[in-house]
């Protein structure tokens, strides 16, 4: 797993099982790799792994039944994409807004732009 | 695990003392980074916990028993990989059979896997004589974890290992590693071993600049392309502006740059630990 460089690893980790779980791959009350499992996969310390999983915890994507393991909450999807819109509309969202009216984008043309994506 | 109590060395009598007063601690659980310049004694502190060396005075402990007795219950839990080595004239079969029994945990088993690792799986029958040195050396890894020994100790393990072997060392690292072992890897190739540390150990001169878990690196320190009304510890410039060490601000967590922090920490030590003491 190649790491950005500027956030902390334990949350670039949760945001691909965060992916994994948006696309599908891992399945709401499905079982998630074990700490060790997940830390060979992708080369990483087994701390750090598990410093990703107590943040998932945290906030409600994973929970653990004791025993068995790590498992993917049933609202896990919905928990997912409202911390990505929170995130997007506190950072990048200000940055990109400032960027189309830097290069005196319109908004009838940011409309016609992100329609035309969707229909993609 | 391991404690260097207030140790002092010198090859010579006459010669300038390596380590003057030196004390460790090095826990159960964590993978050890020791870094330090060309000189600065991490060959040495390797042999001197390992038995091989004797410090004039103090002394170094693995789980109290003076490591300088080398007792079987000592030699039997821990394994030396050296920078350098030289391999029998036998088949790994051969030497796994003569090697094995010193190790009571070794697992013929996790030898298999290890192997499987490094794609040198049904290499047994190989002649260690006929391997390439990067060949010889995951052989030797391989059997290294799959003794079991609590402690690990490596030096320059990724030296003469190639591009791919790389990424499996890293694979053999997180999937050997549990909760009773502890590993300590020696290196210049900070970028080879970053993601798989928990602890990182920095020594120049004969002393302990840094000795901190990565946690606690990030926690304090945060490493990215500087801003107005930074106060940074260490600068860099890069083709992207300059990037700097600086101290975290509440809630900011970024990757750790061990190279950067390694820099930082030879450059301005005082700084650095200041940053760890202020916030306790």
């Amino acid at each position: 797993m190649n790491f950005k460089d500027n956030k902390a690893i334990y949350l670039q980790i949760a945001d691909r099982i965060g992916d994994q779980i948006l696309s599908g791959a891992l399945v709401p009350e499905g079982k998630v790799p074990s700490v060790r499992e997940l830390a060979a996969e992708i080369e990483v310390n087994a701390n750090t792994v598990a410093r990703t999983y107590d943040h998932l915890q945290h906030s409600g994507v994973i929970y653990t039944k004791r025993g068995l393991g790590y498992f993917v909450s049933s609202e896990a999807k919905e928990k997912i994409v409202a911390s990505r819109r929170e995130q997007l509309m506190q950072g990048e969202m200000d940055y990109f807004l400032g960027q189309l009216k830097a290069v005196g984008i319109t908004p009838a043309e940011l409309q016609d732009l992100y329609s035309n994506y969707l229909n993609k | 695990m391991f404690t260097f109590n207030e140790i002092s060395f010198s090859y010579n009598k006459k010669g300038v003392e390596l380590f003057n007063n030196f004390s460790m601690n090095l826990e159960a659980g964590n993978v050890y980074g020791l870094l330090g310049k060309n000189g600065a004694g991490k060959s040495t502190l390797i042999y001197l916990m390992t038995g091989l060396l004797t410090p004039q005075s103090g002394e170094v402990t693995m789980d109290g028993i003076n490591v300088r007795r080398r007792l079987p219950q000592t030699m039997g839990d821990l394994f030396l990989v050296p920078e350098e080595f030289e391999l029998p004239r036998l088949t790994l079969k051969k030497y796994v059979d003569i090697n094995a029994p010193f190790y009571p945990r070794f697992s013929m088993e996790d030898m298999e896997r290890y192997l499987e690792i490094f794609e040198m799986g049904g290499m047994m029958d190989a002649k260690l004589h006929a391997l390439s040195m990067g060949q010889k050396k995951k052989v030797f890894m391989a059997f290294a974890f799959a003794t079991n020994t609590r402690a690990l100790i490596m030096d320059e393990p990724t030296n003469g290992l190639d591009i791919p072997s790389k990424s499996q060392f890293r694979k053999l690292i997180t999937t050997g590693m549990t909760d009773d072992k502890m590993i300590l890897i020696s290196t210049h190739q900070v970028r080879d071993i970053s993601d798989i540390l928990d602890h990182v150990a920095i020594i120049d001169h004969s002393k302990v600049l840094l000795n901190a878990s990565i946690a606690d690196v990030v926690s304090h320190i945060a490493f990215r392309p500087l801003r107005e009304g930074d106060h940074p510890i260490f600068v860099l410039q890069s083709p992207y502006g300059p990037l700097g060490a600086v101290p975290a601000q509440q809630g900011e967590e970024t990757k750790v740059d061990l190279e950067m922090l390694f820099n930082a920490t030879i450059q301005a030590p005082e700084s650095i630990n200041q940053l760890f003491t202020s916030s306790k």
